[in-house]
C-alpha cells in the first residue's frame, strides 16, 4: 500500500497517487474543453456585437449551442471531478475509493461531451443547451448528456465511498475539514441535479428516436432545471469551499466559526434545489403561490446559506491577516492581502463580483414579479455570467494556481502573466455581465441573432443605447477572452514543460506557508478576541446596495401597464 | 484551517460571535421581508401575472384565433390582419415559426382578456419597448388581463429560442387614444 502514497512536503498530507492522477485528467480535459467553449464564446459575442455581426445566423445558433454546453457543463463539472477528489482523498489522507469506478467516470464523460459535441458541430442539433421540446436535436445529443450525466453521478459516488474509507481507516481526526465539508454539499447536490437530468432527458431521447410521441414541454422545464439550475448550486458549494481553501492554504485562514460555515452549507443541501422555479416564473399552468415558495428557496433560507458565506469568508481572511499584525484601521489587512498573487486575487474577486453582481440580480430577477421584465432577455445571460464566470470560472481559475504546484508538482510558469491574468478575466467578465443586464433592461432577448430585425415581416426600433451596450459587450469580451487565453497558455505550459518540483522540496503557496506566522494565524479568533470590523463595512456596504437594488426594480415593475 | 478538521473536536458547541449572530438574524429577516414583499404585491401591486390557464390542442387554438380574425379585422397591414377586439373581450395573439399572428389594435384605459399559446414551438412573447415577458408553450392556452395605459405602436420580439428563423419572429400591437 504505501508504494501508492507520496508525502507532500508543503502541506504534510498523504496523497494517493491514483487520486492525483485522476485530478490531473479530469483537470486538463476541463481546461481543454474551457478553451473550446471560451473560443465559441467569443464569437458569440462578436456576434452580438451589432457592427461585427461576425457569423452567420445557423453558426451563431449552433456556436451558441457548443458554448453552453461545453463551458457550463463539459469544463466546470470535469473540474468538480478533480475538486471531489482531491476534497476526499487529498485533504482526508485517504486512499481513493475504487480507482477503476472514478475511471470509468472520467470515461463516460469524455465520451459523452465528445458525442455531444460532435453532433452539436454536424449542425442539425442547434437546439440550444437547455433543448426545450417540441425542439428536436437528433438522438446522439441527448444520448451524449446522459453519458455524461452518468459518468459525473459514478464521480459522486466515488466520491462517498472514499469518505467512508477515510471514516473507517481513521486517516483524519474529529469532523471533516471545512472544504471537504463544501464538497459534500455539492455532490449531494449533484446527485439531485443528474438524477433530474436522467428523469428528463431519457423520455426525450426516446421521443428523438420516435418511440415515443411527445414530451409535455412544461413538464419538461420544470424537470430539466431540477438538472440546469441545481447544477449552478454544485457550482456555489464548490466554489464557496474553493474560497475557504485559498484562504486557508495561502494565508492560514480558518472559519470564524464552524458551526455558521457549515450551517450555510446545509442551507444549500435543504434548500437550493427548489430554484427550478426560477425558470417558471412567467409560464402558464404554474400557479403563483407554488411559484413564490420554491422560487424564494423557502423564504430564501439558501439565499441565507449565501450571505452567511459573504460574511465568513473574508472574515476569516481579515481574522487571519489581523493575526499576522496588520492590524491598523479598517482595511489594512485588505490592502496589505498578497494581491499579486493569483490564486488570492482570482478568489477575492471572485467572492465581490459573485455577491455584488451575481448575486443580487440573481435574487431581483428571481422575485416573481420583478421577473416579467427580465424573463429571457439579456439579463439572464447577464447575471449567469457574473455567478458562473465571474464567480465559480474565476474561483477555480484561482485554485489552478495552487493545484498545478501541489499536484502537478510543476512551477508555475511565466508568473507576470499569471499575476495579472485574475485581473484581465475579472474585468472582462464584469463588464460583459454589466452590459448585458443593462441591455435586458432595454428588453434585448437573448439568443437572438439580429436585433435590428432587418430580415422579419415587421420591424421594431430598440433604444440606440441598446446597441451601445451590445459593442460594449463585445469590447469586454474580447478582454475577458485574453484573460482566458493568459490562463491557458499558463496553465497548459505549466503542466506540461514547467520545472520539476522535487519530492521533498516545500512550496512557497502564500505569505504564511511553513512560517512563523502560519502558527499565530491558527490561534486567533476565540469568541472573545475576534475583531472583523473591516469585513463588517464592506457586508454593509453588500446589504445596501442589495436592498436599493431590489427596491428600485419593483418601482419600474410598478410603471408597467397593469396584468392580472 | 479550512483545510483541515476543525481544531476544537466539538466545534459545534462553540459559541457563536456577536458579528455572525447579528448578521445571520438580519440576513434572515431581510429573506422574509423578501418573501412578503411578493405576497404583499399579489394584494396591492397591480403587476401580478395570472394564474389562469388551459390546455388546448394547437389546432383548436388557431381555430379560435380564425374566429377573432373574421369578426374584428379593421385592416391589413402587408401579410397581417389587424384585428380590433371590443374593449373587455377575449383577444387570441399567436405565436408560431416565424411570427406573432394578427396584430391587434386596442384602446387605451379599457382591458382586455388576453389569450397566448403557441402552434408549433414554444416561444417567448416580449412586448417592446416595455419589457413584458412571458412564456408562450404550444398545448397551453394562458389568459393576462392586460389593461394598456400608454398608446402607441408596440413591437412584440420572440424572446424564446424557436429554430434558425427566431430573429425574425416579430409581431405588432398597436394602442390608440378613444376616440
Amino acid at each position: 500500500m504505501s508504494n501508492n502514497f507520496r508525502t507532500c512536503p508543503t502541506t504534510g498530507l498523504k496523497v494517493d497517487r491514483s487520486a492525483e492522477n485522476l485530478i490531473k485528467a479530469n483537470a486538463v480535459v476541463a481546461v481543454v474543453f474551457l478553451l473550446i467553449g471560451g473560443l465559441f464564446g467569443l464569437s458569440v459575442a462578436l456576434t452580438r456585437w451589432p457592427t461585427v455581426h461576425l457569423l452567420p445566423a445557423d453558426w451563431f445558433y449552433l456556436a451558441l449551442t457548443a458554448h453552453g454546453f461545453d463551458v457550463l457543463l463539459a469544463w466546470i463539472i470535469f473540474f468538480e471531478m478533480a475538486i471531489l477528489y482531491f476534497a476526499s482523498a487529498v485533504l482526508l489522507n485517504s486512499r481513493l475509493a475504487a480507482p477503476r469506478w472514478a475511471w470509468a467516470q472520467f470515461g463516460l464523460m469524455l465520451a459523452g461531451a465528445l458525442i455531444t459535441n460532435v453532433t452539436v458541430l454536424a449542425g442539425n442539433s442547434s437546439v440550444m443547451f437547455t433543448s426545450y421540446p417540441p425542439l428536436q436535436a437528433s438522438p446522439w445529443f441527448y444520448l451524449g448528456l446522459i453519458l455524461f450525466a452518468v459518468g459525473a453521478l459514478i464521480g459522486c459516488f466515488v466520491f462517498f465511498g472514499t469518505l467512508v474509507i477515510a471514516k473507517e481507516d481513521k486517516t483524519y481526526e474529529g469532523s471533516v475539514p471545512l472544504v471537504t465539508f463544501g464538497a459534500i454539499t455539492a455532490a449531494i447536490i449533484a446527485v439531485f441535479t443528474l438524477a433530474c437530468g436522467a428523469i428528463i432527458l431519457i423520455p426525450t431521447l426516446l421521443w428523438s428516436l420516435g418511440l415515443i410521441n411527445g414530451v409535455d414541454p412544461l413538464m419538461y422545464k420544470l424537470v430539466w432545471w431540477g438538472m440546469g439550475h441545481s447544477s449552478q448550486q454544485i457550482n456555489v458549494s464548490a466554489q464557496v469551499a474553493v474560497w475557504y481553501g485559498i484562504g486557508a492554504l495561502v494565508l492560514g485562514a480558518k472559519p470564524i466559526s464552524e458551526k455558521v460555515s457549515r450551517m450555510g452549507f446545509l442551507m444549500y443541501i435543504l434548500f437550493l434545489q427548489l430554484a427550478s422555479a426560477h425558470h417558471m416564473l412567467v409560464e402558464p399552468g404554474v400557479s403563483s403561490s407554488w411559484k413564490i415558495f420554491n422560487t424564494s428557496y423557502a423564504m430564501y433560507l439558501a439565499v441565507l446559506g449565501s450571505m452567511i458565506h459573504a460574511l465568513t469568508v473574508p472574515g476569516g481572511i481579515e481574522a487571519a491577516q489581523r493575526a499576522r499584525g496588520f492590524d491598523k484601521g479598517l482595511f489594512e489587512w485588505l490592502r496589505k492581502a498578497p494581491w499579486g498573487n493569483p490564486a488570492f486575487a482570482g478568489m477575492f474577486l471572485s467572492l465581490v463580483l459573485f455577491g455584488f453582481l451575481g448575486g443580487i440580480s440573481g435574487v431581483v430577477m428571481g422575485t416573481e414579479q420583478i421577473n416579467l421584465i427580465m424573463h429571457n432577455t439579456l439579463y439572464v445571460p447577464g447575471h449567469f455570467h457574473a455567478t458562473v464566470v465571474a464567480g465559480t470560472t474565476l474561483a477555480f481559475m484561482a485554485i489552478t494556481y495552487l493545484v498545478l504546484p501541489l499536484i502537478f508538482r510543476r512551477e508555475i510558469m511565466f508568473p507576470k502573466i499569471a499575476q495579472l491574468q485574475p485581473y484581465m478575466f475579472a474585468i472582462g467578465v464584469a463588464g460583459i455581465s454589466l452590459f448585458m443586464m443593462g441591455a435586458g433592461t432595454l428588453g434585448v432577448p437573448r439568443r437572438h441573432w439580429d436585433i435590428t430585425f432587418a430580415d422579419a415581416l415587421t420591424t421594431f426600433q430598440f433604444a440606440p443605447a441598446a446597441f451601445l451596450m451590445m459593442a460594449l459587450n463585445g469590447i469586454f469580451a474580447c478582454v475577458a477572452a485574453i484573460g482566458g487565453g493568459m490562463y491557458i497558455l499558463v496553465t497548459v505550459c505549466t503542466a506540461f514543460f514547467g520545472r520539476r518540483i522535487g519530492d521533498d522540496e516545500k512550496v512557497q503557496l502564500g505569505p504564511v506557508t511553513g512560517s512563523k506566522s502560519a502558527a499565530a494565524v491558527a490561534h486567533y479568533g476565540n469568541e472573545g478576541t475576534l475583531k472583523i470590523p473591516g469585513t463588517v463595512v464592506l457586508v454593509g456596504v453588500f446589504f445596501v446596495s442589495f436592498v436599493l437594488y431590489y427596491y428600485v426594480n419593483w418601482k419600474y415593475l410598478a410603471e408597467l401597464w397593469p396584468l392580472k | 484551517m479550512s483545510v483541515t478538521p476543525p481544531s476544537t473536536r466539538i466545534w459545534w458547541k462553540e459559541p457563536i460571535h456577536k458579528v455572525e449572530l447579528i448578521w445571520v438574524i438580519v440576513a434572515f429577516l431581510w429573506g422574509l421581508t423578501m418573501f412578503f414583499t411578493m405576497i404583499w404585491w399579489h394584494a396591492v401591486g397591480k403587476q401580478n401575472l395570472s394564474n389562469e390557464a388551459y390546455r388546448i390542442q394547437p389546432a383548436q387554438y388557431a381555430a379560435k384565433v380564425d374566429t377573432m380574425i373574421a369578426a374584428h379585422t379593421v385592416r391589413q397591414e402587408g401579410a397581417f390582419p389587424v384585428v380590433h377586439p371590443p374593449p373587455g373581450s377575449d383577444v387570441y395573439l399567436m405565436g408560431r415559426v416565424y411570427m406573432w399572428w394578427p396584430m391587434l389594435e386596442l384602446e387605451k384605459g379599457q382591458s382586455y382578456r388576453l389569450h397566448l399559446s403557441s402552434i408549433d414551438l414554444q416561444h417567448g412573447f416580449s412586448l417592446q419597448p416595455l419589457n413584458i415577458n412571458i412564456q408562450v408553450h404550444p398545448g397551453y392556452e394562458m389568459v393576462v388581463n392586460v389593461t394598456p395605459t400608454t398608446s402607441g405602436t408596440f413591437g412584440i420580439v420572440c424572446n424564446e429560442y424557436c429554430g434558425f428563423g427566431h430573429h425574425t419572429m416579430t409581431g405588432r400591437i398597436y394602442v390608440t387614444d378613444r376616440t
